[in-house]
């Protein structure tokens, strides 16, 4: 609902374009609520943040694509529009995005060129998709090869966001055995600081909600060890399932969609990876808050995590083995018994080598010695 | 390699080398065992018993007379740390699930709550058995290095296991792979320790029994 109280802010500003698109104070102020509980700050910091936001300047923000599916972009966009987190979205600057930008060829090209030269220092850089290091011309834009453009962009970005688990750790493409010679963002840029959002795709309030940070507090959120925002990937799903009390009772749907799936009953044993998996699926859900996987009946694929897809079949319980081990058992059980028998072999004809070689004494033997 | 390629290695490459050291170990041991042979016994077997082996495999099993007072700490502790070990093992539902594949046999689990409260059971029983090996004279001197591996083997898979279920220590997915990966120590050296009593026990228990009932030592 549009109110007829505008932002009073400086041109150019975030406020000044929530202003412009009729965006009411209360809802923003709706939004920034949402947004501090979703970063765990406390809730005297939403009109700290509203504040923060409203002020900040539009960040510019040059977004790459390389060896992707477009997934992470679909899932930013369908934020179930208009909301708030897509105004936000809309207000900062984004001033190159191959797939939703007007401009192609040349003319695109120009406005990266332009906005990093204008920018520089201070550019948010985001990039989805993994880089080929294979044969540079496996993924190339505008004739510029995927390696080269990261590499030319990154120099005078403030910051890099890697978004989806191509990005952030080589996902689909760096698959064994990886024909490309696909590797993340991180494995090529070594001196800037790098936030990833993993995912496949990434969640949409998760990727707005860590830009939504950078603009408001000027600095990267805190991350963990494979560099993704704690707040959103401090736990795992596991941890936060509506499932797990059933989990814990080793109460187990045996099917998909059996009367105990339809229960809420635990799906480990369909191949659930959310114990192994870090992300905020099972707190924010999908599509506006509706559901998520598990909540639909199919357990986690363990998407956000680096390597996920050699890690196993997505329907194989995490307790079971990757790769079938009957064979090697069987051969390993038949070889033992092959070198028990030799063993045994070997055992029986020392025995009775010895048995052979033994020299019996007489009692005219025994004399001689006395002798 | 990060927690959840180590947790691929433990349940891929590292858990076919365990099964096909332990495998191969097992049968190794058992056809030298069983090829070991025996002089033929020339005497008569003295007032026959029938069935002696199978009832010592049993009176074995169960502390003889008077001994659970004289000592307490061997016997209770004994029994709560191989019961508790056992229901631990083969009656976790992730545990199930990887027999199931393995084998194609399965059967229901029990809660896991109960199950985590016997594994730290075991794990305390553990814990006495050792003390009372140190403060006990006899089973001090009787204490081989042998002894301590196999305690230490036994003990990493449940503690590793105990903290990965409740996230402690490390998260989750490398406490998980440091369990898995300990299983498969436990696994590899079996064969070779004396934790291949898990295959030989009753092997030699009926043995003995019977050979003893040959001679006249009916149980
Ligand atoms: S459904 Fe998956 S995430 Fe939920 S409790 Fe079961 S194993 Fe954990």
């Amino acid at each position: 609902m549009k109110t007829a109280h505008p932002f009073t802010s400086e041109p150019g500003t975030v406020g000044e374009g929530l202003a412009q698109r009729g965006v009411s104070r209360r809802n923003f102020l709706k939004y920034c609520s949402t947004l501090a509980s979703l970063l765990a700050l406390p809730a005297g910091m939403a009109p700290v943040l509203a504040a923060a936001i409203a002020t900040a300047r539009r960040q510019s923000v040059i977004w790459l694509s390389f060896q992707e599916c477009t997934g992470c972009t679909e899932s930013i966009t369908r934020s179930h529009s208009p909301t708030l987190e897509n105004l936000i979205f809309d207000l900062i600057s984004l001033d190159y995005h191959h797939t939703l930008q007007a401009a192609s060829a040349e003319a695109a090209e120009q406005a990266r060129e332009q906005a990093m030269h204008d920018n520089v220092g201070k550019y948010l850089l985001i990039v989805d998709g993994s880089i080929p290091l294979g044969n540079p011309g496996y993924s190339t834009i505008a004739g510029i090869s995927n390696h080269a453009m990261l590499l030319d962009s990154a120099r005078g970005a403030a910051v890099i966001v890697a978004v989806g688990t191509c990005a952030t750790y080589g996902g689909i493409p760096k698959a064994d055995p990886n024909p490309t010679g696909a590797v993340s963002v991180s494995d090529i840029v070594k001196d800037k600081p790098i936030i990833n959002i993993p995912g496949c795709p990434p969640i949409p309030v998760v990727m707005t909600g860590v830009l939504a940070h950078f603009l408001t507090f000027g600095k990267i959120p805190e991350l963990d060890g494979l560099g993704r925002p704690k707040v959103f990937y401090g736990e795992t799903i596991h941890d936060r399932c509506y499932r797990r009390p059933f989990y814990d009772q080793g109460k187990f749907a045996q099917s998909f969609d059996d009367e105990a799936a339809r229960r809420g009953w635990c799906l480990f044993k369909l191949g659930c990876k959310g114990p192994v998996t870090y992300n905020a699926c099972a707190t924010t859900k999908w599509n506006d808050g509706t559901s998520f996987p598990i909540q639909s009946g199919h357990g986690c694929i363990g998407c956000s995590e680096p390597n996920f897809w050699d890690a196993g079949g997505f329907y194989q319980a995490l307790s079971m083995p990757i790769t079938p081990v009957q064979g090697t058992l069987a051969a390993a059980a038949a070889a033992g018994a092959a070198a028990g028998v030799a063993v045994t072999w070997h055992n029986r004809s020392k025995k009775s080598a010895a048995r052979a070689a033994h020299q019996k004494m007489t009692v005219d033997d025994l004399k001689r010695e006395e002798q | 390699m990060n927690s959840l390629d180590l947790l691929t290695f433990a349940r891929g490459t590292a858990l076919n080398a365990a099964l096909a050291v332990c495998a191969f170990g097992i049968l190794l041991r058992l056809f030298e065992i069983f090829g070991l042979g025996r002089k033929a016994d020339l005497s008569p077997a003295r007032p026959t018993t029938p069935g002696s082996g199978w009832r010592t495999m049993y009176a074995r099993s169960i502390p003889p007379p008077g001994m659970v007072r004289r000592d307490p700490v061997t016997y209770i502790a004994g029994y709560v740390f191989h019961i508790g070990l056992f229901i631990t093992i083969l009656l976790f539902a992730p545990h199930i699930e990887l027999i199931r594949e393995v084998t194609s046999l399965g059967w229901p689990s029990l809660p896991s709550a109960l199950v985590d409260a016997l594994a730290v059971a075991s794990i305390i029983a553990l814990l006495v058995l050792l003390a009372h090996r140190f403060s006990n004279p006899v089973k001090r001197l009787l204490t081989t290095g042998g002894d301590y591996l196999a305690w230490v083997l036994t003990l990493l898979p449940l503690l590793t296991g105990y903290l990965a279920y409740h996230h402690l220590l490390f998260e989750y997915t490398f406490m998980l792979a440091l369990h898995i990966l300990s299983v498969e120590l436990l696994l590899m050296l079996l064969p070779f320790t004396k934790l291949f009593h898990v295959v030989s026990v009753f092997i030699s228990r009926w043995y003995n029994g019977d050979i003893s009932g040959r001679k006249g030592v009916a149980s």
